[in-house]
């Protein structure tokens, strides 16, 4: 019965993927979007990435910037940290062991499937490294293997942390290695139940004596149960020494990038928020993290907008909820966050770059890209500008999905890109290649 | 004397239509009284037992359906009152799809319509199955 679900929705992408546009509304971008009111229809909008090979192509990059693909084949790449000696790593993998609660989570599971690699996740950390400094990562080597679906990486003071799906290791490490020199110290465990929204971002501080851990919600919005959401929507702040854990901030439903602004210290996150209640809610968002902020999820968004679909309600939390900084557009999918450097060329000195996996829940497609958001004295300032594109076409033909976003300081950014499994490489022009 | 047979069983359904039938009472029965202890309580196991209930309910009811359309197709089988029958079976199966998808939504945003849906279709699977089993055509003559 609910196949005719399944093939209707097919059908309805088939038919919505023809249309082009496919972009957020100008007024869904920055400090105030426009809130529209919640809506469903008898089933969610479903438009899934079609994959499809490269072959020659590559991303669109800015007049002046020039883009290549590093390191292919990879088993599923995700993040990325450029090391002090310039050395890439890669943490690769794949988590997650939400069990179907519901006939919707069989279907939408086999749909969602069809839009993402089907190589199997490497639980590694690969390392790139271009020797001569040509552009051309000659070598690409597995620094440490057996990992627990790797995500977030954060390297201070000699020491390399690795986010797995279940906990935060530790890893020594010395200029040049190409191999860890031993299996990793845990430094705490992460939660992990169920683990629906398993990715553990990260980042530390630059003392390297504090951790902070993005830590995703169980569910969409509390479909699970609300005793699946304990620990979960919420950044950790971790102690590197002891593993000592507390909530930082709460209500963040997945912090799926984390990091720390050069100069003032803070911690900004870019934070995927609720799907199913209409194309343009709720805007996913960057945002500076407040030290003991409340968010929203699951009771509101965007303040204190309430998602009736949480039940029991709670008046006092959707009073405290906190607005986010500025809303990159519902659906977009922003899965990196990188702080820019002068290096980077004059246009895009002074900002953050995004990488938008891209959207499932939404008629014409949005995200599928890398976005630079400009900033002044240390806050955004103006609309999102595109940094990379071409990854998707209008038909639906996706050749890549952008995921974790680093900025190497001596001037490139490095794009994970976890559908054609690439590590994607910008670098401006006028630089040496 | 004159015998008249009276079938305790009715001759006219068939046994695989009839279980069929018989089983959607408690696969639509159940999804109204999980939304209504759902409702209740906010405890979402309850939502997901509805939501397989319902595709249970769907599969049976479904099934059925194909049989008593065959019935009304067919001359011999074509029993007084068949038609409503066929037409409740329809309405039901048909409410239960829709619930179906209300019950996609995640959490609260099923209620309360799927409770009401729900409800709604427990009747009409009680009356459906009230109309089927009575449609045989083999009655006492008086």
């Amino acid at each position: 019965m609910k196949r005719t679900g399944l093939l209707l929705s097919l059908t309805l992408s088939a038919l919505l993927a023809g249309f082009a546009g496919g972009d957020v509304k100008s007024a869904q971008y920055g400090a105030e979007p426009e809130l529209p009111k919640p809506e469903r229809g008898l089933m969610p909008d479903m438009v899934i990435a079609e994959p499809a090979q490269w072959g020659d192509r590559l991303p669109t990059v800015p007049q002046g910037y020039t883009i290549s693909a590093i390191a292919k084949d990879l088993k599923i790449p995700r993040q990325t940290l450029v090391l002090p000696n310039g050395d890439i790593l890669v943490a690769e993998g794949r988590g997650g062991s939400a069990p179907n609660l519901k006939p919707k989570d069989v279907i939408a599971g086999y749909i969602k499937a069809k839009g993402t690699s089907s190589v199997k996740g490497g639980n590694r950390l690969t390392l790139l490294r271009d020797a001569d400094g040509d552009g051309v990562y000659e070598l690409a080597t597995v620094f440490a293997d057996k990992l627990n679906a790797p995500y977030g990486l954060a390297f201070a003071d000699g020491k390399l942390y690795v986010a797995n799906q279940d906990a935060l290791l530790r890893f020594d490490y010395q200029d040049g290695q190409t191999q860890a020199s031993g299996a990793p110290q845990k430094v705490a465990d992460l939660p992990s139940a169920i683990n629906h929204h398993w990715t553990k971002s990260l980042a530390i501080s630059d003392d390297g004596q504090t951790l902070y851990v993005g830590i995703g919600s169980n569910s969409n919005i509390t479909e699970r149960g609300m005793t699946a959401e304990v620990d979960r929507a919420l950044v950790w702040q971790v102690e590197a020494d002891t593993g000592l854990h507390k909530p930082y901030a709460t209500g963040l439903r997945n912090p799926t990038a984390l990091a720390i602004q050069p100069g003032t210290g803070q911690l900004w996150a870019v934070v995927n928020e609720r799907d199913e209640i209409g194309p343009d809610l709720v805007p996913d968002y960057l945002t500076a993290v407040r030290e003991g902020g409340f968010y929203g999820w699951p009771y509101s968004y965007w303040g204190q907008n309430v998602d009736e679909r949480a039940q029991p309600q709670d008046p006092e939390k959707v009073a405290s909820a906190i607005k986010p900084d500025y809303s990159l557009g519902s659906h977009v999918a922003a899965l990196g966050v990188a702080f820019s450097d002068s290096k980077m060329g004059p246009e895009f000195a002074d900002g953050v770059f995004v990488g938008e996996h891209g959207s499932w829940n939404r008629k014409d497609p949005v995200g599928y890209k890398v976005v630079f958001v400009p900033f002044k004295d240390g806050r955004p300032a103006g609309p999102p500008v595109d940094f990379v594109a071409g990854f998707r076409d209008s038909d639906g033909t996706t050749r890549g999905r952008p995921v974790g976003v680093t900025v190497d300081p001596r001037g490139a950014l490095i794009i994970a890109d976890d559908l054609s499994n690439t590590i994607w490489r910008v670098v401006p022009a006028a630089a040496k290649p | 004397m004159a015998v008249i047979i009276e079938p305790r069983y009715s001759e006219a359904i068939h046994p695989l239509h009839a279980l069929l039938l018989a089983g959607i009472i408690p696969l639509f029965l159940g999804p109204a009284l999980s939304d209504a202890a759902y409702a209740s309580t906010y405890e979402i196991q309850w939502n997901n037992f509805a939501s397989w209930l319902i595709v249970g309910g769907l599969i049976f009811s479904g099934i059925a359906l194909v049989f008593a359309i065959v019935d009304l197709c067919r001359a011999h089988r074509r029993a007084r009152g068949i038609g409503l029958y066929v037409v409740i079976l329809l309405l039901t199966w048909v409410l239960g799809f829709f619930n179906a998808l209300m019950h996609a939504r995640d959490a609260w945003a099923s209620m309360p319509t799927g409770l009401v849906l729900s409800i709604i279709v427990a009747v009409l699977a009680c009356v459906a199955a009230w109309f089927g089993f009575c449609t045989p055509a083999i009655r006492r003559t008086r």
